[in-house]
């Protein structure tokens, strides 16, 4: 097994195996990255920073393009609203 | 502020080969990438190693990193280059722990190499979670995304669909249906030209080898994402040949309609584009003395011409003859301009939207807002059309090709940024969550 860090999503802790990104661990928690401005949950399109749907909070900081950000341990990510 | 003598944009094969050959041959370089790591989106590093057959190392790409770092040239992942001057410099946002990073590189010759992004044709339900592009699916899989045993189609068109389709097999996902838009007609010259590129010959052989079980739907497109069940998530797809349609139930769909050059740093800087790529001489150089653009930009050509032209524009930074690698470079363009025509998009993906299908992803504008606007200066302005955080990058391609609007500018900054990030013109300053700078270091 890979190592784990743990996250936490939407305020549920998560563990995710070591150089997961954090688009990939909002898709394995089944959480949306954004709610879009009509109100649907979107998730990661592009895979590679350029499409903005995976934009979520990390760590308290808005718009994060979760795709470019590899998971860290103790790591805080919502849903963006 | 950091000074360097050539500065590469772009660490896919086009800049790793572009800074290799230029520091090979005595100038200082420094290649940055908005990528954490090197490889750009063909050579992407798997950041979990992935389970199945598709771990095996790449040796190209082992011998190109390994021939880059023995070079000296310096390589600055992170980092997202939103404004530049053709004058020498240009800066770029990084984003750290805590806020984000600014810098500004000062150069003598700058050399493109921003690689290409998939195109993404707006469909019926295309917004739908489980919906991807192909590329973008790929990468995420790269990213630790576990497909094992979960259903895909692939959709789209190009070269990149089987590359992806296999790949998914590998790592264990059940791929009932590669569907190709073009027509069987249109790819049979450009399968033929193959023969004249053995390796691409030999590598599209091995793809197919390892999806014996996938059917090639070529002629047939994605009409429709349809929700599952739980209405939230994908469940099937339309699909269609033109006369006949039929469902197939899927959990995953990765759909791009082959790529789109990144030229916004170009077209910032000047240089001139007299259709959609980027205008290079032989040496590769732009309409600009100073300024250098290698791969995709120029023209879709794939790994092979990405390395070649990146070659010829190290060089000629370095001011060294690349007579013998230019033979080379004017056969892959051919290459270029055959697969253009076989993966050209078919009429019929113009009606695929309907009225409430969301166009612009980032302001959620919808395909009949668009009506009775005849440009984006208007439906910029009415409808916030392209006004998103993707800044166009999704929706503008796709509006060219639905209702034939051209792009009417580009202007810095190139990505959203903080507004503090106009604000420090010669440091390197870092800000924090509440947009404060809180540190500043020499």
């Amino acid at each position: 097994m890979p190592e784990t860090c743990t996250i936490t999503i939407n305020g549920a802790t998560r563990q995710v195996a070591r150089g997961t990104t954090v688009a990939v661990a909002l898709l394995l928690a089944e959480q949306p990255s954004r709610i879009s401005v009509t109100g649907e949950g979107r998730a990661a399109l592009c895979g590679m920073g350029t499409c903005f749907e995976c934009r979520a909070v990390v760590n308290g900081i808005l718009h994060r393009r979760t795709c470019q950000i590899l998971c860290e341990q103790a790591m805080t990510v919502e849903t963006s609203r | 502020m950091t000074r360097t003598e050539v500065l590469v944009i772009g660490a896919g094969p086009a800049g790793i080969a572009a800074a290799t050959a230029a520091a090979e041959n005595g100038c200082a370089v420094i290649v940055l990438d908005d990528n954490l790591s090197a490889g750009g989106q063909i050579w992407r590093g798997a950041t979990v190693q992935e389970t199945g057959s598709s771990s095996r190392g790449n040796t190209t790409k082992r011998r190109a990193l390994e021939r880059l770092r023995r070079s000296g040239a310096q390589v600055l992942g992170g980092r997202c280059v939103f404004s530049a001057e053709a004058s020498g410099m240009l800066q770029t946002l990084q984003e750290t722990g805590s806020g984000s990073l600014v810098e500004q590189f000062h150069f003598e010759k700058l050399i493109l190499a921003t690689g290409a992004r998939e195109r993404f044709l707006p469909f019926p339900g295309w917004t739908l979670p489980g919906v991807f592009g192909a590329g973008g699916l790929q990468s995420l899989m790269k990213g630790g995304y576990r497909v094992a045993g979960k259903r895909v189609v692939v959709a789209g068109t190009g070269p990149l669909l089987i590359a992806v389709a296999t790949h998914l097999a590998q790592e264990g996902a059940v791929v009932s249906s590669v569907v190709e838009q073009a027509a069987l007609a249109q790819l049979a010259p450009f399968a033929a030209s193959l023969w004249a590129h053995p390796a691409k010959l030999v590598q599209g052989a091995r793809y197919r080898a390892k999806l014996w079980k996938t059917s090639y739907r070529i002629g047939c497109w994605v009409l429709e994402a349809i929700a599952g069940s739980d209405g939230q998530r994908l469940g099937a797809v339309r699909v269609t040949d033109g006369t006949r349609t039929w469902t197939e139930p899927c959990d995953l769909l990765a759909c791009g309609y082959h790529l789109v050059p990144n030229t916004e740093i170009a077209q910032l800087l000047g240089c001139e584009l007299p259709g959609d790529f980027v205008q290079v001489d032989k040496t590769q150089r732009t309409s600009l003395p100073n300024v250098f653009c290698a791969g995709e930009p120029t023209g879709i050509a794939g790994l092979e011409a990405a390395m070649v032209q990146g070659e010829i524009a190290g060089l000629a930074c370095a001011g060294v003859s690349s007579a013998p690698l230019q033979k080379r470079a004017a056969a892959e363009r051919a290459f270029c301009d055959g697969m253009e025509k076989a993966f050209a998009l078919r009429r019929e993906l113009r009606s695929l939207p309907r009225p409430d299908t969301i166009v612009c992803r980032c302001e959620d504008v919808t395909f009949g807002s668009l009506h009775g606007y005849t440009g984006w200066t208007d439906a910029k302005l009415q409808t916030r059309c392209g006004m998103g955080p993707c800044q166009g990058r999704v929706c503008g391609p796709a509006v060219e090709f639905l209702l034939g609007w051209r792009p009417v500018s580009v202007r810095q900054p190139l990505f959203p940024v903080p507004l503090q990030a106009f604000c420090f013109q010669d440091e390197r300053v870092e800000i924090n969550k509440m947009n404060e700078p809180i540190k500043e270091k020499a």
